[in-house]
């Protein structure tokens, strides 16, 4: 078939043009509310498939470790430099009025309140999140999750409710366990200073911690593991094809549970406010 | 192997009627009728692009028709429930293309894998029973512990295959079963089809462009052709006639 250089090269560059038009900002809106539209559906189907039976408790509690126990070190790492640095920064605003006594009172109401669910929830963002996003993506563009479909294996079941299940319960865990360890990390820094003791320093510590405080502190957690969950399973589960999809199902599972979080930490302050000041 | 079985002319298992697939403007299946008997293996060949992995995911429920009805096994899959298309699932083979082994677990657990999720009755003898049996069938009985990724392309081929028969299916689905292969092994895979089909009798669907592939495993050749069926037949039949398209196709696969 006779096929000149020039017809070719005219071929290749109408393509490009094709291919390379920028969407407008109407196709922008139309992609932001499908895509809204087609999480709520996801959520849904999440919400039927978890109360239904047979349930699988078996991978249920191997994500649990996953997620939960294979992220204890980071967790541990970081809560700890939290409760240090932030006793360390606060102390010369308290020198000044001699009020270095409440420094433990100060970092458990900001560890618990705040910190430490928000600490931990960006840590799992990026290292949970990212993790599920890859594995379900790198699983749908491998078939893997198809073949799971066609042979009546229930894939939504085993791969996406018993991973939100387990990230929605293992974040409120982690983030109880780092507020713990950063009030450790601030205690062995107001011990070198201050030679309180260690009784001392945890009964200062949770003579200001109320019951809303706690319940409010585990909303947050609750919260931010379904959204963890939720976002990671649902990038993942529709990964494109190749593997470009896999890294973009990882990495906008990371970006938007991260966006997500803080949306939720302002909602949720502010409401507990409300309820503490009504 | 030669293909010699019995074909029950009377019984359908596969109708399709009207079938038409797109994909945004490009149009992939456009008014596809084919009937597939019980004991039948139909081959579908045609060029890639053609929509014939699309053909094969539709039947299996794993993408939705634009128009057109598809029944399977009497039931008409785009319409049946969510449970009853997984009760229909369990009667069906799919062999991918990339063998899609679960590469995070062993061999012995692939093919444990579609047992244990659907017969959580069946006691551990049984699964281990059935998952030696399997493989011993396919001749990797000795690969049992191994992981994927540790196979050869022909043996996972092979295990792909083997996880399907797991369930004892009725209809087998092949996408493209020799891609990638080496000839040898391409005549090992084609004589597993043969053996599938008579040990468990199933009717099957096998989508290729390897002519000897369809040559030694199809009861019946259907090319497909933009998106329409443009030839059925006999392997003979379709490979002397005298359409340009048809003959275009054969003539690049170079063989007697």
């Amino acid at each position: 078939m006779p096929c000149s250089i020039h017809s070719f090269q005219f071929k290749t560059n109408s393509l490009k043009d094709e291919t390379l038009k920028k969407p407008g900002i109407k196709d922008r809106l139309e992609d932001l509310f499908t895509g809204i539209y087609d999480a709520y559906r996801f959520i849904l189907r999440f919400l039927k498939q978890a109360v239904r039976p047979p349930f699988d408790f078996q991978e249920i509690i191997r994500q649990c470790y996953e997620i939960g126990y294979k992220s204890l070190p980071l967790i541990t790492l970081t809560g700890f430099v939290t409760g240090i640095v932030f006793t360390k920064q606060s102390r010369p605003s308290l020198v000044v009025f001699g009020a270095t006594s409440w420094l433990p009172s100060l970092i458990a109401i900001a560890m618990v309140r705040a910190l430490a669910p928000l600490v931990t929830a960006l840590i799992c963002a990026g290292k949970v999140g990212s993790n599920i996003g890859a594995e379900l993506g790198s699983m749908k563009v491998t078939e893997q999750i198809d073949a799971m479909e066609v042979s009546a294996a229930r894939p939504f079941k085993f791969l996406v409710v018993t991973r939100i299940i387990a990230s929605t319960f293992m974040i409120p865990v982690l983030a109880m366990y780092c507020a713990f360890v950063g009030l450790l990390g601030s205690f062995l820094n107001v011990h070198q200073n201050e030679k309180t003791s260690f009784v001392t320093f945890f009964a200062d510590a949770f003579e200001q911690i109320s019951f809303l405080d706690l319940g409010t502190s585990l909303v947050k957690a609750f919260s931010f593991g379904f959204t963890i969950g939720v976002v990671a399973c649902y990038k993942g589960f529709n990964a494109a094809q190749g593997t470009q999809g896999v890294g973009k199902a990882a990495n906008t599972s990371v970006v938007i549970s991260m966006f997500l979080i803080f949306i939720e930490e302002l909602v949720i302050v502010q409401v507990s406010n409300w309820i503490r000041y009504f | 192997m030669e293909n010699q079985h019995s074909i029950d002319r009377t019984q359908r298992v596969i109708t399709i009627r009207g079938l038409y697939k797109s994909f945004g403007a490009l149009k992939v299946l456009q008014g596809i009728d084919l009937d597939v008997f019980k004991g039948e293996n139909v081959v579908v060949l045609g060029r890639s692009g053609t929509g014939k992995s699309v053909l094969i995911k539709i039947i299996a429920g794993l993408l939705p028709p634009d128009k057109g009805r598809v029944d399977v096994l009497g039931k008409e899959v785009d319409t049946i429930s969510e449970d009853e298309l997984r009760a229909l699932r369990l009667k069906l083979g799919f062999s991918f293309q990339s063998s899609a082994l679960y590469d995070s677990m062993s061999i012995r657990e692939n093919l444990e894998f579609p047992m244990i999720r659907n017969l959580p009755k069946a006691t551990r003898s049984e699964v281990d029973k059935m998952v030696k049996e399997t493989l011993d069938a396919v001749g990797l009985l000795d690969k049992i512990d191994r992981m994927p990724a540790e196979l050869s392309g022909g043996q996972r081929k092979r295990i792909g295959i083997a996880r399907t028969l797991m369930l004892k299916p009725e209809i087998m689905l092949y996408d493209e079963p020799t891609a990638g292969l080496d000839p040898v092994t391409c005549i090992e895979i084609n004589n597993l089809i043969n053996e599938v089909q008579e040990r468990y009798n199933t009717s099957a669907i096998i989508i290729t462009h390897d002519l000897a592939c369809a040559k030694a495993t199809g009861d019946r050749i259907v090319m497909l052709l933009e998106g329409k069926v443009a030839k059925g037949g006999t392997f003979e039949e379709v490979f002397t006639s005298d359409d340009p398209e048809v003959k275009n196709f054969y003539n690049y696969n170079f063989i007697e």
